[in-house]
């Protein structure tokens, strides 16, 4: 039997206190977890943004490489400017920069330094002022990709070491040797020997993966059942094992000559470059020891045999040249253009003003921030008013009948289809049916209206709703129709939360992508479209095609064409709220 | 609990221990002064009825015994109200561990949407009161019964307590309440959606509390306050008018208000 | 050229306002009050149908006209060559046009340029032709209206019916657009089973997914259009999203109703708002430029081999950009719950914990779940997060490390791959309909389970 009077003495009870702790216990859990919740949500946001502004920066500036252009020499046609081969002109400015490039590779290596626009600006600057011809003029070359990425560091930096000792040069036919009389290699040295530890590393590792899999073939040898597969297993297992063992010495061996006092080192592609400065010339090192080494030309030296102690220095580069896109001889070559100060940094302005290009110095959004008008435009003029006028019908005219239940329900269920499928629709009715032009803003806006024409009638439902029907019922008593009732009265009043709806489908439509790449849009165009029917593509597709792009310099500029679609948002989302805010009204 | 024991031996038997002591409280609701300096004493083992007209604060003064009110916002409740001598409005106390000893009927029944044997069982397993399925099958059982409700529903312990009918649904919150073994029982309008015999029925589950417990309840049947209370309160415009006997108070009040709602002339 | 028409007919619709109105008032001689309506509703009723038929003309004449015009097209070059294959005869025909366009086609000829001249002769009579008809069409129904008017005539109540139409027809454009999507999707998807010899066990259980490279003559090869790989990576990436967002829209959206202060609430809701609203395209270059290689790089500090294009940070990410879409529908729902059960539950000496638990939490669970299947149907449909990070591979594999592909990258490699149209059409429309089916069940079981929430606290 159990008492109730008893029970409720245990409210009071030392048993019921420690209870209770446990349950504020369970309840500080619960509240944990939803901070942790709302903390990972917000950290997921602040990574996103972050990682994606953080990589913006590095396309608001563009580098521009000023160098004399002499106009007389240059055979230009003056009555036939437009033809001159300014390409070549802009190649000739740059050898005569640096004359010792004289073989094919580092000719190439050489021009890729400007931009391959550079020569249609230049072309436009003299259409412009025709009596530049025979003049000198000093003219901004627009800096390519690499040299503009290599400005801003993104391949790592080149660390300058002072040094102490005189230095003595032998040249053989090929390679010169340095030797300074004080152990100024050492630091140089240590670079090379941390990185053979790295490799050392990373070959240990691979061994580790490759004895993960010794393991798991013995487990699947010893499981075997017939013969056949555990001879299979086992002839895996030697295979692996010898690999294993291979990347195991390698790594003993890189680990020892790392260990080692003193030593030679090869410099090669994949260790950190040694470059060895003496007045304008400089030497790339092949190979270092503590006092010196051997290297070889890359801007001329002239005939020095010998060099005293404060005049010369070397640099490590933090990155070894395999891993980043611009060569020993393009770094120096810009670096001794960055000292003689024809290096110039500006405002990226032409990212916003000129269209796509496949170069990415030259490409830009404002092809693209077109495009979006153009379809946004076609999106609102077919969206809004049928989506209007649909929500007039349903809330104010339609019949309760099956019709409109059935009108109903398909509206619902249209705002959770994917895009993608409106996208197919796009293509098989629009492109396929009504035989309208691929690519263009006309049909990416009315596939576009129709993914977005539900969120603006339910929301529109939802202002007509909320217009007291004592408003509609005075002008009903007035005698006004019931058409004008709705169209005078109830429209009007309901028209800022039509709007707010209406901004936050658009602004929907404005970052939605897939339906877009289905109906074409994804083709590369440069001009900036004119018209709905001209080929365009839109902000996000623009920034969907650029991630894809394998040359570094795009992912700035499609982290920074997402900030300016992200900045569209927020303005169109700012608008809604405002209006949302400023005609909010309390019947 | 040592404290009563002491109080209890020191006052001896005859006087009626006061349970909860309230002095000085005041409600607000934002601004709206919805309790104006009300002291009222509640007695153990006493049935005390709160009367008054509709919208004058009896709810709010109720929820205030049990801290009911801290889950309101805008509720702000200040001045003493005292559980055995202790202030429980103090930092230490537990706002779970009250309402456990005082516990509460709402004016609407609010059945949770779960079995009635689950609903029932709810309070002693949260409470930890019972260590076995047997005694918790016992203590559902005795509140179910004690609240009148055994009979229309034993066979149908696993159904939805959201499926039975407005008074049925009541008088479940009412065994939902009990089975948690409170020492006070606030009862906002028990009977409000009750038939007559259910009515009578809860009325003598009120008077048998009685004997272990002291029970609070909200009303509006003057009938009702009359049938089952030992003390009464009169509250008007959330003050409290007049509180004392009930057969003083009905028989011969000491305020006109009093006297005016009585015998229906407003309210 | 046909924006000079639809200006044409918008202005004599204007035309037929201003005399519809004047005849109006002339019919009485300025008496007002004895016409049965006032003027401008005679003017609109003569104006509104002028504008209705002229674009309704110009829309139908064009395409029709556009539609006969590709058949004389197609006609021509099956009179040149023959024996050229359908999709040549496309190839040639394209060209033809965009050489007629003034545009870069892939080859030029003499059977292209000549059917450039032709091309370019019967579009301008289309153009012409269809322009001239809808202009006459408007004014044609603009003056036999405005013959109608005079005294007695009945304008307003007319031209109310007229915009009741136009309404129901706006109304009616929803249901369109569902047929359409059906129909198309249907269409693609019988000619698709209809190749593989009706087969359909091949598709959904296949393993082998490689439609395009099994093709003979425009025809597919039933064994390599197996979508098995791509339901399985669809599924495992859906599956790793909502064990991302599940829990954590759930807790924020339980933290955020019962628990948060209005302050934090004020700034946190915004917050997972503005997760909402950042677009799918944008998630995809996080997962791809940042998250993968992250992940990829910590399980190799780890030991573990990562593809590039794990389903992990595909599902990861997907899984963050669901989070506010659950913790919205749940915190609705949780909101929803009568605060008259909580206060039952706190009457009783609950905590709040034990509270959300066991009284919110069931009472909530419908819509908890709606909000799930919505989350998931969600997960299965988005595209641009897969297509930029996930893998394009058909690998059937249980690995979420491994790279998989889904239904929604498949379409889009299909439909953007250099393929001829016609033929990565039927596979593609094929796995759209499937994806469509899908998505519109969970959502028709979502929302009836809504439906039912909601009736059980109304
Ligand atoms: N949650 C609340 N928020 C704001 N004001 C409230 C709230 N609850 C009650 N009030 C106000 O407090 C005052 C007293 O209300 P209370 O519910 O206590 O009245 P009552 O005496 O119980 O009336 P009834 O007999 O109708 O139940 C009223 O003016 C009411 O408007
Ligand atoms: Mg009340």
């Amino acid at each position: 039997m159990v008492s109730m009077t008893k029970l409720s003495g245990y409210h009071s009870s030392a048993a019921s206190n420690a209870r209770l702790k446990k349950r504020h216990a369970a309840e500080v859990r619960l509240k944990a977890y939803g901070i942790i919740a709302i903390a990972l949500a917000g950290l997921a946001l602040l990574a996103l943004l972050w990682s994606i502004v953080g990589k913006a920066t590095g396309a608001l500036t563009e580098h521009y490489i000023t160098l004399p252009v002499d106009l007389e020499a240059a055979e230009i046609d003056p009555d036939n400017i437009g033809k001159a081969n300014f390409g070549g002109l802009t190649k000739d400015v740059l050898k005569e920069q640096f004359p010792m490039v004289t073989n094919r590779k580092s000719k190439k290596l050489l021009y890729d330094l400007v931009s391959s626009g550079a020569g249609f600006e230049l072309r436009q600057d003299i259409l412009d002022d025709p009596s530049l011809l025979g003049k000198q003029i000093e003219f901004d070359f627009l800096a390519s990709d690499v040299a503009d990425l290599y400005f801003k560091g993104t391949f790592g930096r080149l660390d300058g070491v002072e040094t102490s000792g005189d230095l003595t040069l032998i040249a053989d036919d090929k390679e010169i040797e340095v030797i300074s009389s004080a152990p100024d290699f050492i630091a140089a040295l240590e670079v090379v020997k941390a990185g053979l530890l790295d490799r050392a590393r990373v070959l240990r590792r691979q061994a580790k993966l490759q004895d993960n899999g010794v393991q798991e073939f013995i487990r699947r040898a010893d499981r075997a059942e017939d013969n056949a597969t555990k001879e299979a297993a086992l002839a895996q297992v030697a295979t692996r094992e010898t690999q294993r063992d291979g990347l195991l010495a390698q790594a003993d061996e890189l680990e020892r000559r790392a260990a080692a006092e003193g030593g030679n080192e090869k410099i090669g592609r994949k260790e950190p470059s040694l470059l060895l400065k003496i007045g304008d010339g400089w030497i790339k090192m092949t190979e270092v020891t503590p006092n010196g080494g051997r290297g070889e030309e890359i801007l001329p030296i002239g005939d020095i045999t010998s060099v005293p102690a404060g005049g010369w220095l070397y640099y490590v580069a933090d990155q070894p040249e395999v891993s980043r896109k611009v060569s020993d001889n393009q770094a120096v070559w810009l670096e001794t253009l960055r000292d003689k100060d024809a290096v110039k940094k500006t405002l990226n302005w032409r990212f916003f003003s000129s269209g796509d290009s496949r170069e990415p110095e030259l490409a830009g959004l404002w092809g693209a921030i077109v495009g979006s008008f153009w379809t946004m435009l076609v999106t609102f003029s077919v969206a809004f008013p049928i989506g209007v006028l649909t929500a007039i019908y349903l809330e104010e005219f339609a019949p309760k009948t099956r019709f409109t239940d059935i009108i109903e329900v398909n509206i619902n269920n249209l705002a959770a289809v994917p895009s993608i499928i409106f996208g197919l629709l796009g293509l098989s009715v629009f492109l396929g049916f009504f035989g309208m032009p691929r690519s263009a803003p006309l049909v990416g806006g009315l596939v576009l209206a129709l993914m977005t024409l539900p969120t603006i009638i339910i929301s529109s439902r939802a202002a007509i709703r909320a217009v007291p029907p004592s408003i509609k019922n005075a002008a009903l008593g007035l005698g006004a129709s019931k058409v004008q009732a709705s169209f005078h009265h109830t429209l009007p009043l309901a028209m800022p939360g039509i709007l707010t709806g209406t901004i936050i489908g658009m602004a929907q439509a404005l970052g939605e992508t897939a339906p877009l790449i289905m109906i074409g849009m994804v083709a590369f165009i440069v001009d900036i479209p004119g018209g709905i029917t001209d080929s365009a593509s839109v902000l996000p597709v623009q920034v969907f095609r650029w991630a894809d792009f394998p040359e570094r310099a795009f992912e700035a500029r499609t982290a920074l064409s997402i900030c300016v679609l992200l900045v569209f948002l927020v303005l169109m989302n700012a608008l809604a709220v405002f209006l949302r805010k400023r005609f909010e009204r309390r019947w | 609990m040592n404290m009563t024991n002491a109080a209890i031996a020191e006052k001896g038997v005859g006087a009626l221990d006061v349970k909860i002591s309230s002095k000085g409280v005041d409600v607000y609701y934002a601004d709206n002064h919805a309790i104006k300096n009300v002291s009222l004493d509640v007695l153990d083992h006493t049935v005390t009825a709160f009367i008054g007209p509709s919208g004058c604060g009896k709810s709010t003064f109720l929820r205030c015994l049990n801290r009911m009110n801290d889950t309101i916002d805008i509720c702000r409740v200040t001045g003493d109200i005292l559980l055995d001598g202790d202030d429980i409005y103090a930092k230490s106390v537990d706002p779970v561990q009250l309402r456990a000893k005082v516990g509460i009927v709402f004016q609407k029944p609010n059945p949770f949407p779960k079995s009635i044997y689950d609903n029932v069982a709810y309070g002693p397993k949260i409470h930890g009161l019972v260590a076995d399925k047997a005694d918790l099958d016992e203590v559902v059982e005795k509140s179910l019964r004690r609240a009148a409700i055994w009979n229309e529903v034993k066979d149908r312990l696993d159904s939805p307590g959201t499926g039975l009918s407005g008074g049925q649904q009541q008088r479940l919150c009412i065994a939902r309440a009990i089975a948690t073994a409170p020492q006070v029982l606030l009862m906002d309008e028990p009977c409000s959606a009750l038939d007559p015999i259910a009515t009578a029925q809860i009325e003598e589950l009120i008077d048998e509390l009685r004997s272990n417990y002291s029970v609070v309840i909200v009303t509006h049947s003057m009938q009702q306050a009359a049938r089952v209370s030992q003390k009464t309160a009169f509250f008007h415009l959330g003050e409290v008018v007049e509180y004392g006997d009930t057969n003083t108070l009905f028989t011969n009040p000491e305020d006109k208000r009093t006297q005016d709602y009585i015998t229906g002339r407003f309210g | 050229m046909l924006s000079f028409a639809v200006l044409m007919i918008f202005a004599s619709s204007l035309v037929f306002f201003i005399a519809g109105r004047a005849k109006a008032v002339q019919s009485v001689n300025g008496a007002y009050a004895t016409l049965h309506s006032r003027p401008s509703y005679h003017g609109m009723y003569s104006s509104l149908w002028a504008l209705l038929v002229g674009m309704l003309l110009l829309l139908v004449v064009s395409v029709v006209w556009s539609n006969l015009n590709d058949r004389v097209l197609m006609g021509a070059v099956l009179d040149a060559a023959p024996d050229i294959s359908k999709i040549d005869a496309e190839l040639v025909l394209s060209d033809a046009k965009s050489i007629a366009q003034g545009n870069i086609a892939s080859k030029t000829d003499a059977l292209r340029s000549t059917l450039a001249q032709q091309a370019s002769a019967i579009e301008g009579q289309r153009l012409w032709g269809s322009v001239i008809i809808s202009i006459l069409g408007a004014l044609f129904a603009g003056l036999l209206t405005n013959r109608q008017i005079d005294r007695d005539f009945r304008a307003r109540n007319r031209s109310e019916k007229l915009v009741t139409g136009v309404l129901m027809v706006c109304a009616i454009i929803a249901i369109l657009t569902t047929i359409g999507i059906v129909l198309s999707l249907i269409f693609e998807t019988l000619r698709f089973f209809n190749q593989i010899e009706w087969q359909w066990w091949k598709f959904l259980f296949g393993t082998t997914w490689s439609p395009l490279s099994g093709v003979h003559d425009g025809v597919l090869d039933a064994d390599k259009v197996g979508a098995a790989p791509l339901f399985v990576g669809t599924f495992m990436i859906t599956i790793i999203a909502m064990i991302v967002a599940v829990p954590i829209g759930l807790f924020a959206a339980i933290y955020l109703s019962d628990f948060a202060s209005p302050r934090v609430r004020l700034w946190a809701k915004p917050m997972l708002e503005i997760l909402a609203g950042i677009p799918t395209v944008v998630y995809g270059f996080f997962a791809a430029i940042t998250v993968a290689p992250y992940i990829r790089g910590f399980g190799e500090s780890i030991g573990l081999s990562v593809a590039s294009e794990s389903a992990l940070a595909a599902g990861v990410v997907m899984g963050i950009m669901i989070i506010p879409f659950i913790s919205s529908l749940s915190d609705d729902v949780i909101n929803a719950v009568p605060q008259s059960l909580r206060d039952g539950s706190y009457g009783l000496g609950a905590t709040k914990a034990e509270t959300i638990r066991q009284v919110v939490l069931p009472a909530a669970l419908p819509g908890i779940v709606s909000a799930i299947l919505l989350g998931v149907s969600r997960a299965v449909g988005e595209t641009m997060i897969v297509v930029m990070a996930a893998g394009q591979g058909a690998n059937l594999t249980a690995n979420p490390l491994e790279a998989v592909t889904t239904v929604t990258v498949q379409i889009v490699m299909l439909i953007t791959g250099d393929t001829e149209a016609s033929t990565a059409a039927g596979p593609a429309f094929t796995l759209g309909f499937t994806l469509f089916c899908v998505t519109l069940g969970l959502n028709v079981i979502a929302l009836k389970v809504v439906r039912k929430y909601r009736e059980q606290y109304d």
